[in-house]
């Protein structure tokens, strides 16, 4: 018990720090490098909380696609990021009163709510014992929630095709293969025969 | 010594608050941005995945998964649209970004 209370006490001081890293930054990629070290973290914590198969899904999505996709935009536009930083100092103070103001707020209701009585017995569906997390989720994901599982596959299809399209460009100019007239090509198109006169192929 | 679901909570206000800062710090840098609305979804989901163990309901986790959905789709669709307007603008910066205004 004593070693899953330093663990998490560990785990979410390196979450917290990361995460204030990736917004006081200087540098996008460090920003993009604390994100993924934040990622790892909020995983190692699903995996304290028992829930190893979000816990992976985070590391694979996360870490694995979207802070690679990140660190290509990044490394990909050439922006002068030392002018985009100048207003820091100005905002800082709105900042940090957003900051505590936000924070008190929250902080306030994480301390004083409690269960409703009624709530244990009001699971959606509660979690079996004896198997493991990746196959209780399988199981109520792919019968109960299968819709929702479709759906979810749908937005990120129109995702995939709106990024496509958003970034796709025909620039004019560009020697394309053509299938077609490739195909068509015949030797007398193709080849000529020339007849050279001695002493003068050099 | 005992980890409740508080700690968890507070853990996710913490992080969910450094990301709304995140989106007032860096107000110029679209890019930034994006992975400050990042860090708000991660604290959604720690606080989806806390309530789901501690309550032993595993649906906190299914709505987990279908928000890290939306999550990897809107970050996907935000860059592309970010590298179009570099494109056209050479800027990123968010102050710029009025070309849809009347």
């Amino acid at each position: 018990m004593l070693l899953t209370a330093i663990a998490f006490y560990v785990f979410s001081a390196i979450l917290i720090a990361s995460a204030t890293m990736v917004v006081l930054s200087r540098n996008p990629v460090h920003s993009v490098f604390f994100l993924i070290l934040a990622f790892f973290n909020a995983a190692a914590l699903f995996v304290l909380l028992g829930a190893e198969f979000l816990a992976m899904i985070l590391v694979i999505v996360y870490v694995g696609a979207v802070a690679v996709l990140f660190l290509f935009v990044v490394m990909m536009l050439d922006v002068d990021f030392a002018e985009l930083k100048r207003g820091l100092a100005k905002y800082l103070p709105l900042g940090l009163a957003v900051f505590v103001a936000l924070l008190a707020e929250l902080l306030i209701v994480s301390r004083v709510w409690t269960t409703a009585g009624a709530a244990g017995s009001a699971l959606a569906s509660a979690t079996p014992a004896h198997i493991t997390n990746t196959q209780a989720l399988g199981m109520i994901l792919y019968t109960q929630y299968v819709y929702y599982f479709q759906i979810a596959g749908l937005v990120l299809l129109v995702a995939m095709i709106g990024a496509i399209v958003l970034t796709h460009r025909r620039r004019p100019g560009v020697r394309r293969q053509s299938i077609s007239r490739q195909n068509a090509r015949t030797p007398a198109m193709s080849v000529e025969v020339v007849d050279v006169q001695p002493g003068q192929g050099g | 010594m005992q980890i409740g679901l508080t700690h968890y909570l507070i853990v996710a206000a913490v992080v969910f608050a450094i990301g709304v800062v995140g989106i007032f710090l860096n107000r110029k840098n679209v890019i930034i941005i994006l992975m400050s609305i990042e860090l708000i979804l991660l604290a959604v989901n720690i606080n989806f995945v806390a309530f789901s163990s501690f309550l032993h309901d595993l649906v906190g986790q299914v709505f987990a998964l279908f928000v890290l959905t939306v999550a990897a789709a809107e970050a996907a669709i935000g860059l592309a649209i970010l590298s179009v307007y570099f494109r056209n603008r050479g800027t990123i910066e968010v102050e710029d970004v009025n070309l849809m205004k009347g």
